[in-house]
Formats: C-alpha cells, sequence, structure tokens
C-alpha cells in the first residue's frame, strides 16, 4: 500500500466510528486476521446444509454409488420430494408442526411477558427468588422431565393430540422467555414508568403504552427463540403423539423415513430442507430486530 | 397552586436511616430548592413527594390535603426527572399529551393545552419529532412541556440540569426561572449544584446526611451560614477555614491564628477566652496588602494563579491550610512567592472548633 493511501485509510478511520479497528486494513493481515478464519468458520458451518441439499437432489444411483463426485448432483432429480409430499403424510406434518409451535410460542409469550415484568418492576417480596426458581425450571433437562410430563399427559386425556404439545412445549418456553425479557425489561429506564405514573397511568397501562412498545425487539427475539425451540422439539413430540397423521416435522421425518435400517436419505434430506427454510426465513426477516433484542438497549 | 408542608418525615430502607425527621414548609408559588452532596436524602425526599417513595413516618401535606397514602397520580404534581424520562416511541406531541390522553380530556383540550405549552416554550417547531431526534436543551424543554400542561400544584425537578453541558446549564437556569416567574406555579427543585440553588430558588434548604443543616434566602445562608458546612458548601469558590484561639482581655475581641497572627473579631459574638475556633472568610473578602507584619494580614504562600480575565484566582496555602483568593484587579504573582491577606472583618464567620456551629452573638 502506497504511504498515499495509508493516509487516506487513517483519515478516514479517524473520521468515522465505523472504521475503529483499522489497523486490520493491510490486505496481508485482513485475509489471515478476517477472512481466512471467516471462511473456516463459513464452511463448517454451511457445509452440512450444503450436503442436505445436494443429497435432496441427488438419484438414488448416485447417492450409494462410490464412484464420481459425491459433492456433486450429475443428474438431478425430483424423485425424493416427490415421495415425500405424496407418500408421506409431510404436509399434515408441516401443519401439525406450524399449528403447535405458533400457539405454544404465542401463549408462552403472553405469560412470560407478565411473569418477566412482574419480577422485574414490580418489587413484590420474593421476587428474586421466583426469578430464580423460574431460571432453575429451565435448566431441568427434557430428557428427564418428559417422564413426570408423560404420566400428566395421559392423566389428562391428551394423549396422541396436538394439545399435549401445545400445553407441554411452555414448560421450557415460559422459564426461557421470562428471563430473556427480564433482562430486556431492565434496559428500559425505571423513570419512563415513574414518569408515567404520575402522568396518571395504571400499571396496565404503562405495561401496553409504555414498556411493550419499548420492548418490540426483546418480544421479538423471545418470539423467535421460542417459536425455533419448539419447531425443532423432537423428545416430547416423539413420546407423546404416536399416530402418524399428528406428528410435528422432526418426529415424522426421522420415525417414518427410516424403515428399519434403510435410511430414505434422498427424502430425508429433502424433509429436513422444507422443514428447516420458514425458520431460516423467519430469523433474515427479523434479524434486525432479533440483534438488538439480544444486546437489550432502549436508547432515549 | 399550592403550599407544601412536610412534618417531621422519615425514611428508612431496611436498617438504614436515609432521612431523620425532616420539616419544611414550603409557600404557595415559591421556588424552594433543595441542595446538598449526594446522598444526602434529597431526592428521596422529593421522591416521597411525589409519591414514588413511601414515607416512613411523618406526613407531607400538598395544600390541606394529607398525601401520605395518595398514589402519585392523586397528588396533582408534574416532575422533570434528571434524564428528561421523555418516552422514546411517541413523538414530542404525544409525549406532552399522554397524561392528558390518560385523562380522558377531549382532543380540542388536548390541541390548545399542547399547543399553549408548545408556545410557552418555543416548541412548535418540534411537536411531531422525536425525542432521538433533539438535542439535549430541547429534551429538556420538552420534559418541562409535559409537566406545563398538566397545569399541577406543584412542580417537581430532580436536578433536571445535570445531564446538560455548562453553557446550556446556565442558559436552561434562567429559562426555568424565568418560566416560574411567568407561571408562579410552586416548584421544588432538587440539585447538588449550590450555584443553582443560589441563582434560582427563593429559598434554600441544604441538606446533610438526611437532616437539615439550614433554610434560609440565598443571600441569607451566604452571608450568614448556621454552621460550617453550610458555610463551606454555599459559594463557589468556598470559603476558607482557618483553625485559631479567640481572645478576649476587656471589650476587644480577638482570633489568633495558629501562626500568632492576630486579627481582630468583627462583632460581638460568644466565646470564651482561649477557645479554639474555626475562622472563616470567602475569598473575595481578602485583600492584598503590600507591607508584610501589617496588622491583621495573613501571610501566604502563592500556589497557582488561575486568571480568568474578569478576576483573578489565587491559590495560596498558610501554615499549610489552602487558602482561597479572589481579586478584581489583576495580579501576577510568582508561583512560591509570599503575599499577604488581610480578610475583611465585617464580613467574617467565626465558629466552634468541634460542633463546627456559628458562635452566637
Amino acid at each position: 500500500m502506497s504511504s498515499d493511501a495509508k493516509a487516506v485509510n487513517t483519515a478516514t478511520a479517524e473520521s468515522a466510528d465505523s472504521t475503529g479497528m483499522s489497523f486490520l486494513e493491510t490486505n496481508r493481515r485482513k485475509i489471515f486476521a478476517t477472512y481466512l478464519p471467516l471462511g473456516g468458520f463459513l464452511f463448517v458451518l454451511l457445509f452440512p446444509f450444503y450436503w442436505m441439499g445436494i443429497t435432496a437432489f441427488k438419484p438414488n444411483n448416485e447417492l450409494l454409488s462410490r464412484e464420481g463426485n459425491p459433492f456433486w448432483v450429475n443428474s438431478p432429480t425430483l424423485a425424493h420430494v416427490k415421495k415425500l409430499l405424496f407418500d408421506t403424510a409431510y404436509p399434515e406434518w408441516m401443519w401439525n408442526t406450524v399449528l403447535v409451535s405458533v400457539t405454544s410460542t404465542f401463549f408462552s409469550l403472553a405469560a412470560s411477558v407478565f411473569a418477566a415484568y412482574a419480577i422485574e418492576r414490580l418489587r413484590f417480596s420474593g421476587a428474586k427468588q421466583v426469578g430464580l426458581a423460574i431460571f432453575l425450571a429451565y435448566l431441568v433437562p427434557p430428557s428427564i422431565l418428559f417422564i413426570p410430563l408423560a404420566s400428566v399427559v395421559f392423566q389428562l386425556g391428551l394423549f396422541d393430540t396436538r394439545l399435549a404439545l401445545i400445553l407441554t412445549y411452555p414448560t421450557f418456553l415460559i422459564p426461557f422467555c421470562t428471563w430473556l425479557l427480564m433482562g430486556y425489561f431492565r434496559s428500559i429506564p425505571f423513570e419512563l414508568e415513574e414518569c408515567a405514573l404520575i402522568d396518571g397511568a395504571s400499571r396496565w397501562q404503562i405495561l401496553t403504552k409504555i414498556v411493550l412498545p419499548l420492548a418490540v425487539p426483546g418480544l421479538i427475539s423471545a418470539g423467535i427463540f421460542a417459536f425455533t425451540l419448539s419447531w425443532n422439539e423432537f423428545i416430547y413430540a416423539l413420546t407423546f403423539v404416536s399416530s402418524s397423521e399428528l406428528k410435528t416435522l422432526p418426529v415424522g421425518v426421522v420415525t417414518e423415513l427410516v424403515e428399519g435400517d434403510v435410511y430414505h436419505w434422498g427424502s430425508l434430506m429433502a424433509g429436513a430442507l422444507f422443514g428447516s427454510l420458514p425458520v431460516a426465513f423467519i430469523y433474515s426477516f427479523f434479524v434486525e430486530y432479533y440483534v438488538s433484542g439480544m444486546t437489550g438497549s432502549v436508547k432515549e | 397552586m399550592a403550599s407544601v408542608t412536610i412534618q417531621a418525615v422519615k425514611k428508612r430502607f431496611g436498617a438504614t436511616d436515609i432521612l431523620h425527621g425532616v420539616d419544611i414548609s414550603i409557600a404557595d408559588g415559591s421556588f424552594t430548592v433543595l441542595v446538598g452532596p449526594s446522598g444526602c436524602g434529597k431526592s428521596t425526599l422529593l421522591r416521597m413527594i411525589a409519591g414514588l417513595e413511601e414515607i416512613t413516618d411523618g406526613e407531607i401535606r400538598i395544600g390541606d390535603k394529607r398525601v401520605n397514602d395518595l398514589p402519585p397520580k392523586e397528588r396533582d404534581i408534574a416532575m422533570v426527572f434528571q434524564n428528561y424520562a421523555l418516552y422514546p416511541h411517541m413523538t414530542v406531541r404525544d409525549n406532552m399529551a399522554f397524561s392528558l390522553m390518560l385523562a380522558k380530556e377531549d382532543q380540542a383540550t388536548i390541541d390548545s393545552k399542547v399547543g399553549r405549552a408548545a408556545e410557552i416554550l418555543a416548541l412548535g417547531a418540534l411537536l411531531d419529532r422525536y425525542p432521538r431526534q433533539l438535542s439535549g436543551g430541547q429534551r429538556q424543554r420538552v420534559a418541562m412541556g409535559r409537566a406545563i400542561v398538566r397545569d399541577p400544584q406543584v412542580f417537581l425537578f430532580d436536578e433536571p440540569l445535570s445531564n446538560l453541558d455548562a453553557k446550556l446549564r446556565v442558559a436552561m437556569r434562567s429559562e426555568i426561572k424565568e418560566l416560574h416567574q411567568r407561571l408562579k406555579t410552586t416548584s421544588i427543585y432538587v440539585t447538588h449544584d449550590q450555584i443553582e440553588a443560589m441563582t434560582m430558588g427563593d429559598k434554600i434548604v441544604v441538606m446533610r446526611d438526611g437532616r437539615i443543616e439550614q433554610t434560609g434566602s440565598p443571600l441569607d445562608l451566604y452571608d450568614h451560614p448556621a454552621n460550617q458546612f453550610v458555610a463551606g458548601f454555599i459559594g463557589s469558590p468556598s470559603m476558607n477555614f482557618l483553625p485559631g484561639t479567640l481572645r478576649r482581655s476587656g471589650d476587644a475581641l480577638r482570633v489568633e491564628l495558629s501562626d500568632g497572627t492576630q486579627l481582630d473579631a468583627p462583632q460581638q459574638v460568644g466565646g470564651m477566652d482561649g477557645q479554639p475556633i474555626i475562622f472563616g472568610t470567602r475569598p473575595e473578602h481578602l485583600r492584598l496588602v503590600s507591607s508584610d507584619g501589617a496588622r491583621g494580614a495573613i501571610p501566604s504562600r502563592v500556589v497557582v494563579m488561575e486568571p480568568s480575565g474578569m478576576d483573578t484566582f489565587v491559590a495560596c496555602r498558610h501554615e499549610g491550610v489552602d487558602l482561597a483568593a479572589i481579586f478584581r484587579e489583576r495580579h501576577d504573582f510568582a508561583p512560591g512567592s509570599t503575599i499577604h491577606l488581610q480578610p475583611d472583618m465585617s464580613c467574617a464567620h467565626l465558629f466552634h472548633a468541634e460542633t463546627g456551629q456559628r458562635l452566637a452573638a
């Protein structure tokens, strides 16, 4: 780099905040410090998706052959997709998953807003302990919790219904969302609420007119998380539902497309691919809100 | 408008006493400033008047109404917060109209009240902006506008200027004062800045450690501080304090400083011969005298000179005690040189060496 260019670089670095890490700005350093690690990271993250993508469109003979390039499809086919959509209950699984995820996310979010606000701002005695207890509840692994929950589900007569999942998912969604929202509510200056209190607002009005509008990024990120967690949930869905047409995607794909020791790899991957698209779509759509929700800041 | 009466008010957080029984009576339409170092309980007291903190003991009345158990919205007060507390998701107009909308006023009344407040504070052009698009001073004005539209009995200000830069602070100071002169609403103003207290208040309440040290008009506090704390807190640069001994012979009363310098005591004050005292004199009451050994002059070594153009500030040291002097004339002393400072004894203050109380006449 010429000295002139360096001078320009330094000048822009000084004038703009966005170029604060200008010490990285020689080409060699850029490659070694930025692009190489980033490339490795991206490869590790994206390769499974790539593999999933090509497998979904590979004909069976290419899939099982030991010849040729395994990283490429020579004659793509839609046979696996067709099998998935028309020979299995895939559309029903998709619908079940959407229904269960959306309703359980909605109810969990509503409950968490009240819980988090009460713990964070109503200053009742024992609020801290309740907060901690909710967090501890989240730490109990579902692989243990499904045993007592199964008994509850049976006794309520909900076994093999969608309601069984809609009611059990909040057991891990509510603690999670409550903790995320508590952090977000904490970042909203309490003077705003005191000011609203003096202005004549009731607690309900403070929540609906001041706190919730300001907490939208937090609500969105909690919602996305809850939605993803319930979308991908496996163990409860596997235990509490047995009819094929009531299964959710993750369970349906794994139980119906693996017959004994025969793996229908193409359809499996196609099912996984289509199953991950809605989540990816929602993530990309709300990514900005999601980031500011995680970093939790209300700017005045 | 209403008077505010605070009677034997106490505040306790757990085992910690924040306020130990405070009595203040605030006249209708006055501008009262609560001032004190941080942690003295002034903000807590203001929040108790607002209804944001519970009152442990005692009574607060706004007008004739006992407000101890009333929620904030029924106290008919408005408060301006240190960080303005503007609702970030609402425009300036909505911020100001919020309380009126909650009170279910009709749209025409809201518009006219917001319009009037905007006119008073010159906010007309900013009504459709969001708080994040405003400068510090503008936000401050919106916060005041929000208080004005409610036309409350009492305005409460909680250090409203401490987030502004020095220049803007001076400007907003006079703006708030002008606003009070125009609206004549009873105002209670909390600050830790004694200059704000002096320049804005009709009445100042100096607090320390949850107690009231002195209450009075600004100049009264300046000229007749009740104790060494008030004397040191009010005034900038603060008062000089020198340890000394009271000497009484017949009618004549003198102060003898630790180095033997003799000063004629100002007026007839109490105290016995040989009693240790603290002698206090303000920086502007020190006069430069040329000859050494002049009667009643304190020899001092110059440490730092700070000419501001308008006056000259000299930091010196006498017998290990820091002394500050301000001269209207321009001087240029070499650091380390010795000058002689003669205090104006008619404006001197004598305090009890142990209790710090002003020696009574």
